[in-house]
């Protein structure tokens, strides 16, 4: 028996012990936000935050988060108000598709609780694990430097 | 992945006891990025996983003269820790050039050490700095030298039912300077091409050298010292023909693979090529800190 809290919610879950974090969140929970790319931990479409920690919950196993709080995409939003980092990937046309979207919001919001105020130099340092094969990167870029001007205004 | 008892010990005691019980079918975890990786992939299929997450006392980082990190101590931790910023600061920016900041998050120092995995970079600039491995069994305790620890492809000192503790980094000498050096052609979160680490002591004259150690990742079996470039370097004064001269010989010192990283043969030259640079910026470092030396 393991005990999760995710986005603020205590589960507790049989799983059998090879059961990924990943795994758990979208088959035990159905919270499907969260995507598997790779499954090797290099893409970052599967990015959460584990106790505030952005980590990739592909090649973390669920019982790793036994005890702890996991942040997934579905919990950015608040009272169906979507997240500042979420309103800024909308409004400055940061994503295409949409696959690697919430791993790249979540990674975002990791920065800008770590940062509120990051350079463009440290938002390309952060994000380099969360590959984007639509947009080339420039308005994620714009997107999060958006996202941080507006969290100070 | 194949099913397995997940066991996590609370105690270094009961890891140990467990780790005794099932022998070479158990696998230790912490951050889980190698190991549970290689999960999936069916590359290992352990009977049980020892997961050291709530293992107390394995997670910190002292200044012991030098600095000793905990096994549990990750990859980001050793990147941010002030003290590792200012007593050995290329540890830390090691540390930072590690895969990207989710997996530097999860990553621990032991669990890198013991995967053995020759394309890491912490293990280079760690041998660079003459760094010893602390290990524990139930039965007894041993510290073995970096140089020692890794055997080949994936294969370390480590016996069944032993695990690493610590890393114990002994203090750069006055005098000395140091530097690391990632060949990266394709992705910033690659593994490198080639990885190159250097740490120079100078004579009190502050220009020739003491002592030399050169390190490189990713072109051989296991991370390795360069010594056939280290021994051109005793009292020697630094000059261009001389880089050049220790970039030749650690050509000698590597048996890289071809991959989709590049050639063999193009790995060879690009170790001359970083080990000259290395060098160079260590050299350089070594002589900024001889001359603030009082």
């Amino acid at each position: 028996m393991i005990r999760l809290t995710v986005n603020g919610t205590v589960h507790e879950l049989e799983v059998p012990a090879y059961r990924t974090l990943l795994d758990c969140l979208r088959y035990d929970l159905g919270l499907t936000g969260s995507k598997e790319g790779c499954g090797v931990g290099v893409c970052g479409a599967c990015t959460v935050l584990l106790d505030g920690k952005m980590i990739s919950s592909c090649i973390a196993l669920a019982a790793f988060a036994d005890g702890r709080s996991v942040t997934t995409v579905e919990g950015l939003a608040q009272d169906e108000r979507l997240h500042p980092v979420q309103q800024a990937f909308v409004d400055a046309g940061g994503f295409q598709c949409g696959i690697c979207t919430p791993g790249q919001v979540v990674s975002a919001k990791a920065l800008l609780d770590a940062n509120p105020n990051p350079t463009e130099a440290e938002i390309k340092e952060w994000m380099v694990g969360n590959l984007c094969r639509c947009t080339g990167y420039y308005k994620i870029v714009e997107s999060i430097r958006s996202a941080a001007q507006r969290s100070r205004a | 992945m194949n099913d397995f008892d997940y066991r996590s010990p609370r105690s270094l005691d009961e890891a140990l006891a467990i780790l005794g019980e099932y022998g070479e079918d158990a696998r230790v975890v912490a951050g889980g990025t190698a190991l549970v990786t290689m999960m999936r992939q069916r590359l290992v299929q352990p009977r049980c996983l020892v997961s050291l997450r709530d293992v107390q006392g394995l997670g910190r980082i002292e200044a012991n003269g030098g600095l000793r990190l905990g096994a549990l101590v990750t990859h980001r931790d050793a990147e941010v820790s002030p003290l590792v910023r200012e007593r050995i600061p290329v540890l830390a920016e090691t540390f930072r050039r590690v895969a990207t900041v989710r997996i530097r998050h999860m990553a621990t120092i032991g669990g890198a050490l013991a995967h053995g995995d020759p394309n890491q970079d912490p293990p280079v600039t760690l041998l660079a700095l003459g760094a010893t491995v602390n290990i524990r069994s139930a039965r007894a305790a041993r510290e073995v030298p970096l140089t020692e620890f890794f055997r080949d492809y994936y294969e370390t000192a480590l016996e069944p039912g032993e695990l690493v503790t610590a890393v114990t980094v002994p203090a750069p000498p006055a005098g000395s300077g140091a530097a690391f050096l990632k060949f990266l052609p394709r992705t910033a979160d690659d593994y490198a091409t080639v990885a190159a680490a250097a740490i120079v002591t100078l004579e009190r004259d502050g220009v020739r050298c003491r002592e030399a150690r050169i390190a490189l990742g990713s072109v051989g079996v296991t991370a390795l010292r360069a010594t056939s470039a280290e021994a051109l370097l005793g009292g020697e004064p630094l000059g261009e023909s001389l880089l050049q001269a220790a970039g030749e010989a650690a050509k000698t010192a590597v048996d890289p693979l071809t991959d989709h990283r590049g050639s063999a043969a193009y790995k060879r030259e690009m170790t001359a090529v970083m080990v000259g640079r290395v060098l160079g910026q260590a050299w350089e470092a070594a002589r900024r800190s001889a001359q603030a030396r009082p």
